[in-house]
């Protein structure tokens, strides 16, 4: 005689274990400090350091022209799973002004290191697939023809829908006398049929304030600030080539590393054109868990 | 009957994060387990190790023997590799002790390459974010080492006291 299984209690006990010891690792995990690079749009080519899970805060207020303001809002659970591959999920929301506060979708992104060692510029894939809504307002990215009026209807009109896109980027990194340059191209298809392929773009320079370190431990040291900027925006589509009804923004940005493993950034975006939002506000506050892996492994009865 | 919905959406979406967790939490039991056997793996990075460049193991160290960058590079060492390679550099399960006479008897022009390129197959990342001086002064702190115990795999809890050769 075959025990039977049920199959959901099981999955809702293990679920159950799995969040209460999770929330105890996140105190138990030991904390290291992070040289996080002040980009919000761009990336780099580092990745996360392998076991490691960075959990990360972002905001953006935006000013609407033809709408109310808004407050968008994003957290995203990074872990370097090995040296070459990070892996990532976003959970976003957004307050629009005089309207409401809702969830607008998730998002689930791997980045692969494509070489195994450094080059003067060095190239990493981006692949995420998004199932979000059209009220997603976090312009984590700005591509195709994007522009301010797509986010002037309330969110009940926009909510209503759904984008399941497959986003592809490569990241041209390079590093040279302390200075970051990073170019990203952005590929990006509707997963239904009749959508065009989007294009788009991110480029960031960046540099730390200092490039010795000083010898004590300080939070306000120069060697812990990272100032930069980096600009972005759309490339139109594959129906309709060119920057024609495109927007794209010019945002100086600036991390601070602080040695307790926290990391704040700052933004502020300007729009280029008439297409563009006036301002991007932008704010993040990111802390990292070294050994959370090993941790999680544990949990699952293996042997780190 | 708003309530009914609302609550089957909020189950719904309970039951979305679980699987996520789960599946993330399978795929990173599965990426852990399937590296090569620790020992193997460590002696490959030692192998990286002698695997620097003619060029780059020349390079001079532009910090030799200066007692900051020393200190300084203390402290970048306890920020971000004590975690891997232990806090007196004597290894754990997933650095290799930077105490072994591989590591003490490169050259800095090599220390430094590795630093700069990470053995990435092994699980060492690249730390080129980390600017040249920076990288240098670690180089300098790694060298002020004193190799106590050749084979120390134990995890340490005070920080490495630097010394100068």
């Amino acid at each position: 005689m075959v025990a039977r299984i049920n199959p959901p209690s099981i999955l809702k006990k293990l679920r159950g274990i799995i969040l209460l010891i999770s929330s105890l690792l996140f105190w138990r995990a030991s904390l290291l400090s992070a040289q996080e690079s002040p980009y919000i749009v761009t990336y780099d080519h580092y990745l996360e350091e392998p076991g490691s899970l960075e959990v990360e805060y972002f905001s953006t207020f935006g000013s609407q022209r033809g709408g109310n303001d808004f407050d968008a809002f994003w957290t995203e659970f990074e872990y370097g799973v090995t040296a070459w591959w990070t892996t990532e999920v976003y959970l976003a929301g957004q307050t629009t002004f005089n309207d409401s506060t809702i969830f607008t979708g998730s998002r689930f992104e791997n980045r692969f290191r494509l070489l195994q060692r450094e080059h003067f510029v060095n190239p990493a894939l981006y692949i995420e697939f998004e199932n979000t809504n059209a009220a997603d307002k976090i312009l984590k990215e700005v591509e195709g023809h994007d522009v301010e009026s797509d986010y002037a209807p309330p969110n009940a009109v926009l909510r209503k829908e759904h984008d399941r896109e497959l986003e592809m980027k490569l990241l041209f990194s390079s590093t040279f006398k302390g200075w970051n340059v990073a170019v990203n191209p952005i590929v990006t298809k509707n997963l239904l049929p009749s959508e065009p392929w989007e294009f788009g773009y991110a480029i960031g320079a960046s540099r730390p304030l200092a490039l010795k370190a000083s010898p004590n431990r300080c939070n306000v040291c120069p060697e812990n600030f990272i100032a930069g900027v980096e600009m972005y925006g759309g490339l139109g589509d594959t129906q309709s080539a060119g920057l024609h009804d495109t927007s794209h923004y010019l945002a100086p940005v600036v991390a601070w590393n602080l040695p307790s493993v926290w990391t704040i950034r700052l933004s502020s975006g300007f729009g280029l054109n008439d297409n563009s939002h006036r301002l991007l506000l932008r704010w993040g506050l990111s802390r990292e868990f070294s050994g959370f892996g090993e941790m999680v492994v544990r949990l699952f009865g293996g042997r780190p | 009957m708003k309530l009914i919905f609302a609550r089957r959406r909020a189950r719904r979406c309970l039951r979305n994060v679980g699987n996520v967790v789960f599946v993330l939490g399978v795929g990173l039991s599965l990426a852990q387990t399937g590296e090569a056997p620790a020992h193997k793996s460590k002696e490959a990075a030692y192998a990286a190790l002698a695997g620097a460049p003619e060029k780059a193991r020349e390079r001079k160290n532009p910090f030799a023997g200066d007692p900051q960058a020393v200190a300084a590079g203390g402290k970048l060492f306890e920020q971000h590799c004590a975690e891997c390679h232990g806090a007196k550099a004597g290894g754990t399960r997933h650095g290799v002790s930077l105490l072994r006479e591989e590591v003490q008897q490169a050259t800095p022009g090599a220390l430094f390459w590795i630093l700069t390129n990470g053995v990435v197959l092994r699980g060492m990342p690249v730390w080129s974010k980390l600017p040249e001086p920076e990288r240098w002064q670690i180089v300098t702190f790694l060298q002020s080492l004193h190799p106590r115990s050749v084979n120390s795999t134990s995890e340490n809890s005070q920080p490495a006291k630097p010394s100068l050769h």
